[in-house]
């Protein structure tokens, strides 16, 4: 069953189309890689799905658990379950990360009904999948992202996503910036939280990452289309052959 | 030309308040001239205007207009609405001195029971018992201010409190000013002296009894710091939204002294504190910071004048300004450096966060270096919020007006960091998040 569906996309930025039509569906429970060459829409398509301001969308729709997904404000997205973990996270001096997590959890809890988490079964719940991620727990009580080298602000996008438990997560660039050994906590955490009640979207630029984070199943994206669409040998076969027929093709 | 200047339709001339409040005024003989003196000395300029350099943001010859009479002594419904109005600000613990319409409020303050080593006088007691001799002095100082003569000649009441020297308060001097009275004015002045080696914590706080609206608030506060002495004076303004508060503070630092000053405006139509700062003795620190959270058109106005009269003291000046609508923020710091003040380590920083189009931030920082071996320096910005960190809160799951009210508060707490004491700083926290639950 599909829990996102993106029909006919058009976006602009400013005065210029970036997304002329892109059609994708993203499988319940299934991991999908988006790859393609630089400028060819990658990163604007995961910040329409998140909503971020500055992107006009001039045509098509796009459905997630059947709902218009962009008629939601940013924060009701992630209520709904949408969480993208930014290619960079943005540093925010003076909110404690702490801070932060709970005040983002409880805020989604409510949007949902949900009961807010007492500060006890909080502070469980971070501690252990602190642990599991390597993260010290001083790192905690520091500003979001302050002073993080690139991997550590990695590891913190991932321990949101454990704590939120968003039924979609989109993995923008996870890879940029990071060492192998940066990047192999990085997807561990990310594989340990692959289920049935989860769908992942894997966009990079290479195929590198797709080695740790196997995907189910890969797009192909060129000029703001996505152009091909096949199971994992894609990537390897991007990989042998470059983007370049894409680009023509497109 | 500035008499007529001071009238208007609706007020009388402050001529005519000082001469109506004449019965009123505590002091005779030498006193009584020293208020004339000041009177006349702020008839010279009349109310401060915008061709005055230190007062040109902040015209309050436009802003205000008139000089209201002088509110009349308390009644017992009065101190009522006053007991009530405190309960909101009192701190469990502290020592609490209570100001009503500018008059010290016996039966509503906690001098029955200082602390050891505390002594507090009324202002009015003094310059009535002694008025033959010099307690005129309790009435000048060394800067001139227009607002600080007028409060000199209408000066109502007020504490005189001594913490003896060595003795450490472990629960926080408080001075709460209470306005129940409308369309009125109060002129108050305390003076606050810290011993050597002593240690202390004064909360001040102005705010409105219910129903109390348009009234003026001068309050003064003369403050000596001995040698190897701390304090940590911590001010809360939250007078009613039509109030005009124009406080004045003096300050003198002895050697290895430590003073921490923050201020928080929330409250007010016009508002300002000027500060005056003299580091007196070598080795000592300053710490001043500020916080203006306005919003309609709230206009506030922190003007420091810090002067390092000696060598080797440090100073920190760190100011926020967080506006919205049509509100106007003015900070003005000015450090002097004296020809003898070698080793000044001297820093200021004001940021203003527009969250309108509207608002407006003046910032105007000096500094006046005549010595050559000083470390001195200051920054000024203002932007709106971040569109990046609001978008990434918000993917979070903070609606938009949460997720501002995060980065507000992370903005605003780097002027608030400063106060060392837990419980003062988390007071100043929760004041801070009453403003914004306000606005969301």
């Amino acid at each position: 069953m599909a829990l996102l569906e993106i029909k006919n996309l058009q976006v602009r930025v400013e005065e210029r189309e970036i997304l002329h039509g892109l059609t994708l569906t993203i499988d319940a429970g299934k991991v999908h890689a988006i790859m393609g060459p630089n400028g060819s829409g990658k990163s604007t398509l995961s910040h329409v799905i998140a909503g971020k301001p500055g992107y006009e969308v001039t045509g098509g729709e796009i459905l997630f658990k059947g709902e218009d997904l962009l008629a939601m404000a940013p924060d009701e997205r992630a209520a709904k379950g949408v969480f993208l973990a930014f290619q960079y996270p943005v540093e925010i001096p003076g909110v404690a990360t702490m801070t932060f997590l709970r005040t983002a959890l409880n805020a989604q809890r409510k949007a949902r009904g949900e009961e807010e988490y007492s500060t006890p079964d909080f502070l469980k719940k971070v501690r252990e999948i602190s642990k599991q991620l390597n993260i010290p727990q001083d790192m905690l009580k520091r500003g979001v992202n302050v002073g993080f080298s690139g991997g550590e602000k990695k590891r913190n996008e991932v321990l949101q996503m454990a704590l939120f438990q968003p039924s979609l997560c989109i993995l923008d660039e996870m890879d940029s910036g990071l060492d192998i050994d940066a990047l192999r906590i990085a997807a561990d955490g990310v594989n340990a939280l692959r289920s049935p009640e989860r769908s992942m979207i894997v966009i990079t630029h290479y195929q590198r990452l797709l080695n740790y984070i196997v995907p189910d199943v890969v797009h192909v994206m060129s000029k703001g289309r996505v152009v091909k669409s096949g199971g994992k040998e894609l990537a390897l076969e991007l990989e042998a052959s470059g983007y370049a027929q894409f680009e023509d093709a497109a | 030309m500035n008499v007529a200047l001071v009238k208007n339709d609706s007020g009388p001339a402050a001529s005519s308040v000082f001469a109506a409040a004449q019965g009123r005024l505590p002091g005779a003989g030498k006193v009584a001239d020293i208020r004339r003196e000041a009177f006349a000395a702020f008839e010279r300029t009349g109310l401060p205007h915008r061709r005055i350099e230190e007062w040109k943001y902040t015209d309050l010859r436009a802003l205000v207009r008139e000089v209201l009479p002088l509110a009349g002594t308390p009644d017992a419904a009065a101190l009522a609405r006053a007991k009530v109005a405190i309960a909101s600000v009192a701190i469990d613990g502290a020592t609490k001195i209570v100001l009503v319409d500018g008059v010290v409020a016996l039966e509503l303050s906690d001098l029955a029971a200082l602390p050891s080593g505390v002594s507090v006088r009324t202002l009015r007691a003094l310059l009535d018992e002694q008025s033959n001799e010099s307690r005129g002095d309790l009435l000048l100082t060394k800067a001139s201010d227009p607002m600080l003569s007028l409060n000199a000649a209408l000066a109502t009441d007020g504490v005189v409190v001594t913490v003896a020297d060595g003795v450490q308060l472990s629960s926080p001097l408080q001075l709460i000013h209470v306005a129940t009275a409308s369309k009125v004015a109060r002129y108050s002045r305390s003076h606050v002296l810290i011993g050597q080696g002593a240690r202390a914590a004064l909360v001040e706080n102005s705010i409105a009894a219910e129903g109390a609206a348009a009234y003026q608030a001068n309050d003064a506060a003369v403050i000596w710091v001995g040698d190897e002495a701390a304090l940590s004076h911590v001010r809360l303004m939250r007078d009613a939204t039509d109030v005009v508060n124009v406080s004045s503070e003096l300050f003198t630092v002895g050697a290895k002294s430590k003073l921490s000053l923050f201020n928080m405006t929330s409250g007010g139509a016009v508002s300002r504190l000027q500060a005056f700062i003299t580091l007196a003795g070598e080795a000592s620190e300053l710490i001043v910071n500020g916080v203006n959270l306005l919003r309609d058109k709230q206009h506030g106005d922190m003007t420091l004048v810090v002067d390092h009269a000696v060598p080797g003291c440090t100073s920190r000046e760190n100011f926020r300004a967080v506006l919205d609508d049509r509100a106007h923020s003015v900070f003005q710091g000015r450090i002097i450096v004296r020809q003898d003040a070698q080793q000044t380590d001297g820093k200021m920083m004001t940021r203003a966060l527009l969250l309108s189009d509207e608002a407006e931030a003046d910032s105007k920082p000096e500094l006046e270096i005549f010595a050559d071996d000083v470390s001195c320096g200051h920054g000024a910005t203002a932007g709106a919020l971040d569109d990046s960190l609001l978008f990434y809160l918000q993917a979070r799951g903070l609606p938009e007006k949460q997720a501002q009210a995060l980065l507000i508060q992370a903005f605003v707490g780097e002027a608030i960091e400063a106060i060392e004491d837990d419980d003062l700083r988390e007071r100043v926290i929760a004041a801070a998040q009453d403003w914004l639950e306000a606005r969301a």
